[in-house]
């Protein structure tokens, strides 16, 4: 099974508004997020909900983050690794 | 020839809560009114609760009879209408003429569109399941009747072309009641001519169908035949609203005239901001009750001058309800509904000459815009905040612009 796991980003906005994801902290640990490839409104199918997906490079790994309407940040998270 | 698509999301309401919660696909699902308010009725299934038989409107405890393992769920009013108004932006980008049908359906005119009403609906569908996480159907037609017909047809998740060639076959099998705006008892009527598909009424002889419905018998003539030629409305464009109206079940029966007093006070507040909203102003002013016993009456005057101040309605809902209502009946359910109506640039204001008038449209027009920003609760009528038999005024005060009045008055979906 997969859930929501809402967690805290580090983002910029830049003049247009438009919002860059720069880290996550994930069970305390943070990442650096490398490159942001693509973002795009989706639902997340996996753990539901619905937002902003960026598609984001975390070293060698590549995942999506979620922004949500209540500007929350959240990643699909398999329960199993809980 | 025009090319008109119906975009229908599939259980709209019940989908919503599946993107949510992912775990409740492919279960009986049910989103129903708060039982505890005496709104305990179905409000719209999933798939799966369809095929157990549930239905739209029918109690709690008919449906967990034909379903005992039934999910029933609150409704979450925010979350449909900000789905609503994000397929609609989709819908945007592909034309400005999007005329909605309730929070769930549209048609869109995309004619001379140089993708093709066919990949139009693909697109749509594959982006509303990306995007959104919902399902549409989508009927492509020459006009909007046979586009409705279409998406109907097949669900969920699927494009239906209904073309000048194939109509025939398609949509003239269809039982009569298919058609939009017939009800059961025109579908009586017309069955006691022998009409009883829509090719029925296709071939009929249409002074038969005349005698028998007047004007409408003219239009389902011509809704048969795909003769439609009523338009698509430009996104902003106001639909031809006949009247606006409210009403509500209080969580109690209403035995005392105060208590119908400060209810038909909520509803006249909204109907009157809404029909400022809409720059419309109405003539005939009506009330109607429903008692406990579920008998229901309705009374109507016309004022010589049009209004859409809640001083005026509620002066004269207060008079029809004095004359039409004894107190020996508790009320169940009671409403307010505004016809007759005109827009305001028609007003000459040697119409309104009442300056003490003014001054209530000032105040009323102030506590639109406090609502506005602070939500419908931010300001009250006193005579309305009495706490013994508290009333929810966000409940009575839908403060929903035009997409969704189309559903609240008399054009109601099942969604």
């Amino acid at each position: 099974m997969t859930v929501r796991t809402y967690v805290q980003v580090i983002a910029t906005f830049n003049k247009e508004g438009v919002i860059t994801p720069h880290a996550l902290t994930f069970h305390g640990k943070q990442y650096i997020i490398d490159r942001v490839l693509d973002r795009r409104a989706a639902a997340a199918s996996k753990a539901g909900g619905q937002g902003i997906r960026y598609t984001v490079r975390i070293g060698e790994k590549q995942t999506y983050i979620f922004l949500d309407e209540k500007q929350r940040w959240f990643v699909e998270e398999k329960d199993s690794v809980r | 020839m025009r090319t008109i698509l119906h975009s229908d999301c599939n259980n709209f309401y019940a989908s919503v809560e599946c993107v949510y919660d992912p775990a409740l696909r492919g279960k009986p699902v049910a989103v129903c009114g708060d039982p505890s308010a005496r709104h305990g009725i179905i409000l719209a299934k999933s798939d799966a609760a369809k095929r157990c038989g549930i239905k739209t409107g029918e109690a709690i405890w008919e449906a967990r009879q034909k379903c005992p393992d039934l999910i029933l769920l609150a409704p979450h009013g925010e979350q449909y209408i900000r789905f609503s108004k994000m397929i609609r932006r989709i819908y945007s980008e592909y034309t400005d003429r999007i005329e909605p049908f309730g929070l769930d359906e549209s048609w869109l005119d995309v004619t001379n569109h140089p993708l093709g009403g066919v990949e139009i609906a693909s697109r749509l569908r594959k982006r509303a399941k990306e995007e959104l996480g919902l399902t549409v159907s989508v009927g492509v037609s020459f006009n909007k009747v046979f586009a409705k017909l279409g998406s109907d047809m097949h669900k969920p998740d699927a494009t239906t072309v209904i073309s000048p060639e194939n109509f025939r076959d398609k949509i003239w099998p269809l039982p009569a009641g298919e058609l939009l705006f017939i009800g059961r008892s025109t579908v009586k009527r017309l069955s006691h001519y022998g009409i009883r598909t829509i090719g029925d009424i296709a071939c009929a002889n249409p002074n038969t169908l005349h005698a028998c419905l007047g004007k409408n018998g003219d239009m389902l003539y011509a809704y048969a035949n795909g003769l439609d030629v009523d338009p698509v409305m430009r996104a902003g464009e106001s639909s031809d609203v006949k009247s606006v109206s409210n009403s509500t079940t209080p969580p109690f029966d209403v035995d005392n005239e105060t208590d119908a007093r400060r209810i038909l006070y909520l509803l006249s507040d909204s109907v009157a901001s809404r029909l400022r909203e809409q720059q419309l102003y109405g003539r005939t002013i009506s009330l109607w009750v429903r008692s406990a016993d579920l008998h229901s009456c309705e009374r109507q005057v016309s004022i010589p001058t049009p209004t859409n101040l809640s001083k005026v309605i509620t002066r004269h809902i207060f008079s029809l309800l004095q004359a039409s209502w004894d107190m020996r009946s508790p009320l169940r359910s009671l409403g307010v509904r505004v016809s007759d109506l005109s827009l305001a640039q028609q007003q000459s204001p040697i119409l309104s000459p009442d300056p003490p008038l003014h001054r209530y449209e000032k105040a009323e027009c102030a506590m639109d815009a406090i609502r506005r920003r602070f939500g419908v609760s931010a300001i009250q009528r006193g005579c309305t905040m009495q706490q013994q038999r508290p009333l929810q005024i966000e409940d009575i005060h839908h403060n929903f612009s035009g997409a969704n009045m189309s559903a609240i008055h008399g054009r109601g979906e099942g969604i």
